[in-house]
Parts: C-alpha cells; sequence; structure tokens
C-alpha cells in the first residue's frame, strides 16, 4: 500500500481537527482511506489501540485487510497480537472510504469453547455408547485404545492390573495396528506415574511426568508429552491408561477429559471382568453337564441332537449319555431322558443321573436293573418330587452287520424304529416314571436292526413341540412317524438333522421345551435304497416334501 | 449308467470328475466321496480350489436335482451329510496356524443350510482366522452370549431364504449392539446383497471368496450407531405375521368351499396344504418387512417351476394366492404384492 510515492505525510490534509476529534471519541476503531493507491489517511484512537502498528501513510500490519484491498472485498477477518478482528469497509465520498474495525476475541472464544465442549460430550457419549456394548474384556481394551488414540492422543497404552506378576498391556498408535503382550511387574516402575495409578494413588498431572523416561517395551518411540491415568474399577483400579502425544502438551482441559473417559473405560472392563468370572464359573459347571461327544463304535451309527430351551444356558433337563464297553465284545449302553423342572436344578439333577447310570454300568447292569436302582437311588436322596423319564439301551452288534438292542423305559415314550421298508414301529416298552414310587414295573424289549435300519430315541419336547398353522398345535406322534418315514435310506446324522428342521420350522422359531434326541443306526446299504426312496407328493401344490430352498 | 473311473491324477476342470463326485453324494458314498478330495489333496490341490470349484458347486447342482424333482428330499439330505464328511476329510488336514484374529460363523435362526457357510469355515481358517463355527440355526441370544464371550472381531451371518430377514435383522442389530460387526452373506439378502444394508449389516460377500478377501482388507469398518438401522416393517407386516394362524385356518376354510375334493384330505395331506399356504404368508411378511415386491415375486416365480416339474397346474398357487389376498382387503401393500403374484400364476 504505501509505494515510494505517497509516502508524503497528509496526516491532518483532508480530516478537520473537529473530525478528527469527534472520531477519536469513538469507541469502534476507524481508518480514514483515500481511493488514491488506498492510503491510510487517518487512525482514530481506538484504531490504534487495537493494532499499534497502524499509521496514515505507514505499513498496514493486517494481512487480512491487505488481502481485502488486493480482492476489493468489503470485509476481512484477521488475527493480530492475540486479537481476532473483523472489518468493514464502507464508501465515504468519492475520494474516501473508511475501515471499521471490530474486536471479536470474545465471540471467538465463546464459539471455540462451545464446539469444543461439544466435542468433548458427543466424544464421552460416544464412549459411553461403544464401551457399553461388549461384555468381553479384550474387546472393551481395544475399544478404548482406538477411542483413545482417535480423540485424546497419538497413541495409547492400557495395561491391566497383574496377574502372577505379569502385567497385560494392549498399545495402538495412530494409523498402526493393535499389539498385545505382558509384562513383569517389576518394570512397571520404569514408566512415570505407572506403579502409583495402578497402586489406588491419585493421578499425577502430566506436567510432572517426564515423557524423555518412557521406557522403550512401552513401544511409544520419541513423545513430547505423556499423561498416566487410572481406569477405576470395583473398589481397585481396573487398569490404567497411557496417552502419549508426539508434540504437543496435555492441557488441564486434556487431563479432566481424559479422566472422564477412563472413568467410562475402567466401568466397562470392571463389568466385563466381572462376566467373565461368572461365565468361567458356570463353563466349568455346565462341562459335565453339556451332552457328550459320542464314542466312535464300529460298525453303529450313533448321533446325538440337543436343544435347550435356554439356548443362553445351553443347559436343561434333557440329556443323553453313550457309555463304552467295559471290556472288548462287551454292551455298550445308551441313555436319553428328561428330567422334571428346567434350568439349573433340573440341570444338576441330570448329571447325578448320568452319574449313577455310568456307575451302574460299570458294574455290567442290565437295563432293567439299571432303572429299578436309579428309583431306589432318587427316592432316598430324600427330595420330593424329583422324578425322572428315561430309556436304558444296551446295544451290540449281531452277524451280518446287524445291531441288537436291549431297551427298558421308565415312562419315557418309547423309541421309534425306521425299517426297509420305510415302515416306522413302536417299541413294545413300558415303564413307570423314576424317582415317583417305590415299585417301579419294567418292561423291556428286544430290538433287532437290519443293516440300514434305525432306532430313535427322543424327548417329549420333540412330539410337544408346538407350533404349525395355528401355532398352538403339538407337532404329535403321527408327525413324528410320518416324518421318520421319509428318513429311510438316510445316515443316521442326516436323519437326525431332518427331524430338527422338521420341528424347528412347525414351532417357526419358538422352542418352549429341551428337545433331545438319540439315533442309533446300522450302517446299510444306503445307495440302493435312495434311487428310489422318498415320499411321495400328495399337497396340491404338490410340495409335500419341500423344505424351502431358493433356486440357485 | 455311464462310467467314469477316476484315475489319478485327478483333474478338478474335468467335468467327468464333477459328475462322478455328484453320483457319489448322491448314492451317500462316503467312503467314495471322501477318497475323490483326499486324492486330489494328495496330488497338491489347494483345499480352496477343492471346496470352491467341486464341493460347492456339486451341492448347487444337488439343489437343482431336488427342484426338478428328480431326487428326492431323502436323497438330498443323504448327499448334503455326504459332502460335509468330504469337507470334513480335507479340513482335518488344514495345518494353518490362526495369526488373525478370530471370528464367529452362524446360520441365522431357522436356517439350515450349513454346508456354504462350513466351505466359509475352512476358507476362513486357511486364511490365517480363528473360526467359531457355531452350526445351522443359531438362536439369536445364544450368538450374542458366545460373542460377549469370546469377543470376536467379526460375526459371519447367513441367510440362504427371505422369510429368515426379520430373525437376521434381530440378530445383525444384536451383534452390533455387542460392538461387533458384521459381515452378510447368502441369497436370502437380496441380489447383490442388497437387504444386507438395510439390515445395518456392515459388510456382505457374495460368497466365501468375496468374504474371505473383504475380511482381509479394511477390517473392522467404521464403528456406527447400531440402532440407526433397528427398526424395518409397518403396520401391514405386524398384521400379516400376528394374523398368521387366522390367514392360514381361513385360507383352508376357502379352499375347502372351493375346492370340494379337500373334504377327503386325510391329515398327511392337510398339513401339506396348510405349510404350503404358510409360505406364502411367511414370504408376503418378509418382502412387506423390507418393502420389496421382488421377495413376494421371486417366490412365486421359483415356486411355479418347482410345479411344473412335478406336473402340477399353476392354478394350484393361483388358488392359494387367492385366498390370502381375499383376507386382507385393508392391506394395500400387501394387495399389490398379491395382485403381482396372481397376475404371474394366471400368465404362466
Amino acid at each position: 500500500m504505501q509505494s515510494a510515492a505517497s509516502s508524503r505525510v497528509r496526516t491532518d490534509g483532508p480530516a478537520p481537527a473537529l473530525l478528527r476529534a469527534a472520531l477519536d471519541a469513538a469507541d469502534e476503531a476507524v481508518l480514514l482511506c483515500g481511493t488514491v493507491d488506498d492510503e491510510i489517511l487517518l487512525v482514530n484512537a481506538a484504531a490504534a489501540r487495537l493494532v499499534p502498528g497502524l499509521t496514515p501513510g505507514g505499513a498496514c500490519p493486517l494481512d487480512g485487510l491487505t488481502g481485502a484491498l488486493a480482492t476489493g472485498a468489503d470485509s476481512f477477518t484477521d488475527e493480530y497480537a492475540g486479537r481476532h478482528l473483523a472489518g468493514r469497509r464502507r464508501a465515504l465520498d468519492a475520494g474516501h472510504y473508511g475501515w471499521y474495525l471490530r474486536d471479536r476475541t470474545e465471540e471467538v472464544n465463546r464459539a471455540a469453547a462451545l464446539q469444543a465442549e461439544r466435542a468433548r460430550t458427543s466424544f464421552l457419549a460416544e464412549a459411553g455408547r461403544r464401551l457399553s456394548t461388549s461384555l468381553h474384556q479384550g474387546r472393551c481394551l481395544r475399544t478404548t485404545a482406538e477411542m483413545a488414540v482417535a480423540h485424546l492422543a497419538d497413541a495409547a497404552v492400557v495395561v491391566l492390573p497383574a496377574d502372577r506378576r505379569r502385567n497385560t498391556w494392549l498399545r495402538l498408535a495412530e494409523g498402526g495396528r493393535i499389539e498385545e503382550g505382558t509384562v513383569p511387574e517389576s518394570r512397571l516402575a520404569d514408566v512415570p506415574g505407572l506403579v502409583e495409578v495402578l497402586g489406588g494413588f491419585p493421578p499425577i498431572p502430566s506436567r510432572w511426568l517426564d515423557a524423555a523416561q518412557a521406557p522403550e517395551w512401552l513401544g511409544l518411540g520419541p513423545i513430547g508429552a505423556l499423561l498416566v491415568t487410572p481406569l477405576p474399577g470395583n473398589a481397585a483400579p481396573a487398569g490404567a491408561l497411557i496417552l502419549a502425544r508426539r508434540d504437543r502438551a496435555f492441557t488441564p482441559d486434556d487431563e479432566i477429559l481424559a479422566r472422564s473417559f477412563a472413568a467410562r473405560a475402567g466401568a466397562a472392563l470392571s463389568a466385563a471382568g466381572l462376566y467373565r468370572e461368572q461365565a468361567d464359573t458356570a463353563a466349568i459347571l455346565q462341562a459335565d453337564l453339556l451332552p457328550p461327544e459320542l464314542i466312535q463304535l464300529d460298525g453303529v451309527e450313533l448321533v446325538g441332537s440337543y436343544q435347550a430351551a435356554h439356548e443362553a444356558a445351553r443347559i436343561g433337563g434333557d440329556f443323553y449319555d453313550v457309555f463304552a464297553p467295559n471290556q472288548p465284545g462287551g454292551d455298550t449302553v445308551l441313555a436319553l431322558g428328561d428330567v422334571c423342572g428346567t434350568g439349573p436344578e433340573a440341570a444338576v439333577l441330570t448329571g447325578k443321573v448320568r452319574q449313577t447310570l455310568r456307575a451302574l454300568h460299570l458294574v455290567d447292569a442290565d437295563p432293567t436293573a439299571m432303572l429299578r436302582v436309579l428309583n431306589q437311588a432318587l427316592l432316598q436322596s430324600g427330595r420330593p418330587h424329583r422324578f425322572v423319564t428315561l430309556v436304558v439301551g444296551a446295544l451290540r452288534r449281531a452277524e451280518h452287520g446287524r445291531v441288537r438292542l436291549t431297551l427298558a423305559t421308565g415312562g419315557h415314550p418309547p423309541p421309534l424304529v425306521l425299517r426297509n421298508d420305510g415302515q416306522v414301529e413302536e417299541v413294545p416298552v413300558s415303564g413307570t416314571l423314576i424317582g415317583a414310587v417305590r415299585e417301579t414295573v419294567v418292561h423291556p424289549a428286544e430290538v433287532e436292526l437290519a443293516p440300514g435300519e434305525l432306532c430313535l430315541l427322543y424327548s417329549d419336547g420333540l412330539t410337544e413341540a408346538r407350533g404349525g398353522p395355528t401355532a398352538t398345535d403339538q407337532y404329535g406322534e403321527a408327525r413324528l412317524r410320518a416324518a421318520l418315514s421319509t428318513c429311510q435310506g438316510l445316515p443316521a446324522t442326516a436323519t437326525v438333522e431332518r427331524l430338527r428342521q422338521l420341528v424347528s420350522d412347525w414351532m417357526h422359531g419358538g422352542a418352549r421345551d429341551d428337545i433331545a434326541m438319540l439315533a442309533v443306526r446300522a450302517p446299510g446299504r444306503t445307495a440302493l435304497s435312495l434311487r428310489d426312496g422318498g415320499a411321495p407328493n400328495e399337497s396340491p401344490f404338490a410340495l409335500t416334501t419341500r423344505r424351502v430352498r431358493q433356486r440357485s | 449308467m455311464t462310467v467314469f473311473t477316476p484315475t489319478p491324477p485327478l483333474r478338478l476342470d474335468d467335468p467327468g470328475l464333477g459328475d462322478h463326485f455328484l453320483r457319489l453324494v448322491g448314492d451317500g458314498d462316503e467312503y467314495g466321496a471322501v477318497k475323490v478330495v483326499t486324492t486330489l489333496h494328495d496330488q497338491g490341490v489347494p483345499t480352496q480350489r477343492i471346496m470352491m470349484d467341486l464341493i460347492g458347486p456339486t451341492q448347487i447342482r444337488v439343489g437343482d436335482l431336488w427342484a426338478a424333482n428328480e431326487w428326492t428330499v431323502a436323497r438330498e439330505h443323504a448327499a448334503t451329510a455326504t459332502a460335509e464328511r468330504a469337507l470334513a476329510a480335507i479340513a482335518a488336514r488344514n495345518t494353518v496356524r490362526p495369526t488373525r484374529g478370530r471370528i464367529t460363523i452362524a446360520c441365522v435362526d431357522g436356517e439350515w443350510h450349513a454346508l456354504p457357510v462350513r466351505i466359509l469355515a475352512e476358507m476362513l481358517r486357511l486364511d490365517g482366522w480363528r473360526v467359531d463355527f457355531l452350526g445351522p440355526s443359531v438362536p439369536g441370544q445364544h450368538l450374542v452370549t458366545h460373542l460377549h464371550q469370546t469377543g470376536p472381531d467379526a460375526v459371519a451371518l447367513s441367510c440362504m431364504i427371505p422369510t429368515r430377514l426379520p430373525r437376521a435383522h434381530a440378530a445383525i442389530t444384536a451383534c452390533r449392539s455387542a460392538g461387533v460387526p458384521v459381515i452378510a452373506g447368502g441369497r436370502g439378502f437380496g441380489p447383490g446383497g442388497r437387504y444386507a444394508q438395510l439390515l445395518g449389516a456392515d459388510a456382505w460377500a457374495a460368497g466365501a471368496e468375496g468374504a474371505v478377501s473383504r475380511l482381509g482388507g479394511a477390517w473392522p469398518p467404521p464403528a456406527r450407531d447400531p440402532l440407526v438401522h433397528a427398526f424395518l416393517g409397518n403396520d401391514e407386516y405386524t398384521y400379516v405375521v400376528r394374523h398368521r394362524p387366522d390367514l392360514l385356518t381361513g385360507g383352508m376354510r376357502s379352499l375347502r368351499a372351493s375346492y370340494p375334493a379337500m373334504a377327503s384330505y386325510d391329515d398327511h395331506q392337510t398339513d401339506a396344504t396348510l405349510e404350503d399356504m404358510g409360505h406364502v404368508v411367511d414370504f408376503l411378511a418378509a418382502a412387506l418387512y423390507v418393502s420389496e415386491p421382488q421377495i413376494f415375486t421371486d417366490f412365486v416365480d421359483w415356486t411355479l417351476e418347482v410345479l411344473r416339474a412335478r406336473g402340477v397346474p399353476p392354478v394350484a398357487l393361483h388358488a392359494g394366492l387367492q385366498v390370502i389376498h381375499d383376507q386382507l382387503r385393508d392391506y394395500p401393500t400387501a394387495l399389490s404384492y398379491l395382485d403381482t403374484g396372481l397376475s404371474h400364476t394366471s400368465t404362466t
């Protein structure tokens, strides 16, 4: 703006003293300029206070103003000596115009503070939402590190309290991948402030922590600022959050925000820790109650299936078990039963029944004897109303690939046999409920399976499954028999899977009772029977046998 | 029968091998089927190729053979069970150590097509993931409990049939609410997986190979609010689902009135008819749930094809649609879907 030609002093030239006095008296900062060369002719007192470098005819220290002049803009904003300025141009007469300057520092600071507050709030809200989702400790740790690096620091390390003198840590640096590891508890003292925080003492402000002392094992590289924040837990710290920045220091506001975030992370981590303890305990207790891995027998297909009504717990009142022969050539024993009630109490009774049966098998008790002794044992346990219905079978291979079964029941639906001609027969067994009356009546029966034939043991959850078109009909034995007869020639796994599928479709997703199945099959000449087996098509849509399957 | 003698070296691109394998699984010949895949593996054919180029395509042909009424449903089940044994045999040879994260794989509740998902599980294991395969028809609660206990990096959820979409939606929302991103797969999610995004899935893959490369890329996707996609469906959907039993019994009454022959139906035939009408209502409900009439018209077209293979005239389906239509007077969207279906069954 200032050229050699316009360096002449024209301070008071066009402005009468009165005009000058009037402008100096105003609170608003005013620059009076000439249209020729955009020369500054007068700087009022307020303008001189606001921008001390401004002088009439002198160089303009405001880059924003210079820019506005270059582009012909009528307004500009600028920062000068820590103040935020805004200026507007007003034409005055043909030869003059004025710049009216305003100090907007407070306005800008308020807006910035509001924005920062909003960012903090939305960050903490997101942290709350994301951290509250998972009950898994590993996921909570990862989310903590990810959010810390996205919003608070260039790198973050979460260190958990020591477990057997080692501390698990998880680290994430901006743009990197999550790394995990452990460190001996003795090395924690290398990190300034970490031992205090994990020991439950108040955190040390960042400005007292020497970032240069951060040890190499932290893996943070060269850093400029360090902040160690406790993750508050259940009466003891759930861990510590170490934040590192390359060049920016942590302000007190940053520390407060980090602490609010750490409070949420700590709560999530301790909840996950509690959940894991419970889940671990439950898993140990469940291990013996879950359906067993079935033993593999030569020359016999053996397939079990169990669906608990309470899927989350996966344990309930139905069970099956298979006990291997005590000596080569001995009987394999199968059992499938249903104890009264559901939930943990039923599961515990289930475990006792299975254990009793196992012991009875070891002394070579036959199925009838097993039911009798089990009945006595339950009656003598002194706890009333603990009934069980049960099928027990002793299985051995016979000549020509046949399988022979001795079956006995106590108040349980009789097993079904699928013959090679597609007929379904009920095994003629009967017996009284176990654990209810002193005198049990057991009528066992023998079944022989030719190759390809199958015997199905099932619990009444299968036939009493409610659903169908009215949503309240029981699946029923007739439908079960019809379904089983369409399985002729199928391997036992496929038969069990198909029955599960049919009854699941029937229930339309609403399982209310446990369903257990155990199928025994003499492996057969599958290939021949399959080629012309299967159900007839009788529906008006001719889709009797259709399970909905979209065209591939 | 034409005889293909499998003499090593076997070649995956030999169409004769595919036919041979199809015959083996169709005969339930577990020994033969396992022999084919282990021989290929012994020859150095990668497990991925055996699954993608032999076991997977064979399973699709099995479905086609059933639809064309050439195979009974029993044979289809036996074939699937045999193919699973063959898959398990080569899967047992997998020695890749897990180096990536952990993935949970499940079929949505009510979904029983497990073989494609088993193949995906093996493909991911070979790619270095630790995989938990929860099996077919996994109830949502069970799935979420598993997520809290294992904290996986992803859930791969399969849905082959659109009628399971509402349950798939509930599962996806629950997984994402548990902080685990979901990759969806299977034909149930529509052409190009277009319903997957609507239901809130983080990603979709057309097949096992697509899923492997998607999960191997930028994963996890950015976290989003799981509740953004939490609600679908409308009052028409709600009405159809809540009145399913009424629609079916009312429909049966109308059918009996117009087709006196039905009076002599036995229980089995009555059950079968009700089940077929149940499918009409279920597909209608699914179409209403995602506001996508194509779900319903695809079902009608596909059913017509299945009927044709069994020599049944389209009028049977037409009558079934009509009796449902007659009961939904006040529901314009449902009626427009049914009208389209009726036009397909009367012109064919």
